[in-house]
């Protein structure tokens, strides 16, 4: 027996699976595709196969500086903001005090900020104290904007702790902390480990505010913008295989 | 066996412990003393304020007044891991990401015991609680009597003098439990040390404890043997928290030969007059007479009692627990044996004589 499956639905339902799935993939396999094309612009019919623009993009410094860049900003950022996440996290498990939703809301806040705002402020703050245009700059930018998803990540794996887990260590003859290290720690390692991740996932993928704050010392999506912008000669990256709406000015 | 601690041998002295969250009183006022190698059992609902004065044992909260005295040291205000409490958790608060082995191992390497030592008193203990086929397990591995185990393994693996427990089998199987009393039990006189127990159950208070402590509201009700508190509560609360007794309240009227004649709402009993020495004619008495001394009988009958209508009947295992209803809607418990219930009609909404020997009150000194 069917039950209460109804046909018209279910197919609606993988219809609208598909249609995911395709928007999703659909233009990073076009990208691909164009990429080993030997054309200068992504349009059909396809030319010759070739490994060209991934030569040329091998050959770049500009890319690999900006890449480096965005590498070692990354793992700093994560780093950072694993730690910050980390201690907001464990300070609204373990403790209660006045103005702690003001506190939370606090730190939950950078991402709700527009980025763009976000990313004036910064460069308006950072310039003041003169640590704008350079790679620290971005890193401070990013590790506050990652450091309240780490944050989110951890605080949930801790409510889900026993409560009475870290008074038995103490009972046990853990002090603060040892039973932090020994406790609190490896029961949060799932989560540090996740937050690690997405924080680093995040500054990489960041645009808007790195642009504000970083100067010179650019990440590889302002780079790439830039490319787009025909700093650099237009078509000689893959990058420039976007659509050419994305490449006016 | 009972054990009434003097100074000289208690190992856990309360001198006048208040214990406040707030202006929420948890502890009233806690005077007691725990002596060496005693089975103390504190029992109350919960919110009584047994557990928080479990966890002031521990170190883990801080009396708002008085001392509390730790062999013979003042122990306020000295952290839970400076000093050798360990506790066993109602959720037994293992931790999930260790093995067994790690689990027991814990509190010797928070303490810097060496390697090699750890190792071998970890066996001992796994091997003591007969879990040492589960060393390398992970706790979610184990069944419920196993977690039990280590827990308790972790908890002693210091060898302290003193161990903690809080409703350690609340989360048990009613025939685990009566397995798990057993094996408290016997560990305890084994090791010789002092055990403190909390606990909501009669059943597990009374039967392994040397001593009881009844808690209510943060008040200690009354301490004593087992027996001395199942004969002679002390008070109403306790005759009510025991469950098994009927109480009368009256005055008294008049004394005859050797009695009080009490007037209650039922009518006039005697109760013997040295019970309550110090009650004179016009004072107010309360009394209880167990369930068990309670006689029941056919309404005909010429014998003084109350006439009550059967309600109920309850099975407890040899015996069974008749409930009768007066008709001014108050309740009696009777119990007795299975053959001599046979002799009577008891069954629902039969009317009988409920009656009871004068030498079965007991007059309740607090009221």
């Amino acid at each position: 027996m069917t039950g209460n499956r109804n046909i018209v639905i279910e197919a609606l339902l993988r219809l609208h699976v598909l249609a995911c799935l395709i928007f999703i993939f659909a233009p990073i396999l076009g990208s691909f595709v164009f990429s080993l094309n030997s054309d200068r612009f992504p349009s059909l019919p396809l030319g010759h196969f070739s490994l060209e623009w991934y030569r040329l993009i091998w050959e770049d410094p500009f890319v690999w500086s900006g890449f480096f860049n965005t590498v070692i900003v990354g793992l700093c950022v994560a780093v950072i903001a694993t730690l910050l996440g980390f201690g907001g996290a464990y300070t609204d498990y373990r403790y209660k005090f006045v103005g702690k939703n003001v506190y939370l809301a606090l730190a939950l806040l950078p991402p709700t900020i527009p980025v763009v705002i976000m990313g004036l402020a910064m460069l308006a703050f950072l310039s003041r104290i003169n640590l704008s245009g350079s790679t620290i700059s971005v890193i401070i930018a990013h590790g506050v904007m990652c450091s309240p998803f780490a944050m989110a990540i951890i605080r949930l794996r801790l409510s889900q702790m026993d409560p009475d887990l870290e008074a038995a260590s103490w009972n046990l003859g853990g002090n603060e902390w040892a039973t932090l290290r020994h406790v609190i720690v490896p029961f949060a390692r799932p989560a540090i480990f996740a937050a690690l991740f997405i924080t680093m996932a995040v500054s990489f993928d960041e645009f808007a505010v790195a642009w504000f704050v970083s100067g010179l010392n650019e990440t590889l999506p302002v780079k790439i913008l830039g490319f787009l912008q025909g700093q650099v000669s237009p078509g000689s990256t893959p990058s420039a295989r976007l659509p050419s709406s994305a490449r006016s000015r | 066996m009972t054990m009434t601690p003097t100074t000289s041998d208690a190992i856990v002295k309360l001198d006048g412990v208040v214990k406040k969250f707030g202006d929420f009183v948890a502890v009233e006022r806690a005077d007691f003393e725990i002596g060496r190698g005693e089975f103390l059992a504190i029992m109350g609902s919960s919110g009584c304020g047994k557990t928080t004065t479990l966890r002031m044992l521990a170190g883990l909260e801080d009396p708002t007044e008085g001392d509390i005295w730790l062999d013979g040291e003042r122990v306020n205000g000295k952290a839970t891991w400076d000093r050798d409490t360990p506790m066993v958790w109602q959720s037994l608060a293992l931790f999930p990401f260790l093995t067994v082995r790690e689990n027991v191992e814990f509190s010797l390497k928070m303490r810097s015991v060496g390697k090699a030592e750890r190792a071998e008193r970890v066996h001992k203990w796994l091997d003591r609680m007969q879990i040492v086929e589960f060393a390398d397990r992970n706790i979610s591995q184990l069944s419920g009597g196993q977690r039990q185990r280590v827990a308790l393994a972790r908890a002693l693996v210091t060898e302290p003098e003193i161990l903690l427990l809080d409703e350690p089998l609340s989360a048990l199987d009613a025939h685990l439990k009566v397995r798990m009393q057993a094996v408290l039990s016997n560990l305890q006189k084994d090791l010789g040390i002092t055990f403190v127990y909390v606990t909501h159950s009669m059943s597990e208070a009374f039967s392994m404890a040397d001593r009881v402590v009844i808690m209510s509201r943060g008040k200690i009700e009354q301490i004593g043997t087992p027996q001395e508190i199942y004969h002679a509560p002390r008070n109403r609360f306790v005759a009510e928290f025991l469950g098994s007794a009927n109480i009368f309240t009256g005055r008294i009227v008049e004394r005859a030969g050797e009695n009080w004649m009490v007037e209650t709402d039922y009518g006039r009993f005697a109760v013997p007059a040295s019970k309550a020495a110090e009650k004179t004619v016009g004072d107010s008495v309360s009394f209880i007479v167990s369930a068990e001394n309670m006689q029941l009988g056919p309404e005909s009958a010429d014998i003084p009692g109350i006439s009550a209508r059967v309600v109920g009947e309850e099975f407890v295992g040899a015996t069974a627990m008749v409930f009768l209803e007066t008709e001014s809607g108050e309740e009696l418990k009777v119990q007795k044996g299975h053959a001599e219930l046979a002799a009577i009609d008891h069954r629902a909404g039969a009317s009988l004589v409920v009656h009871w020997d004068s030498e079965a009150c007991h007059v309740l000194p607090a009221e």
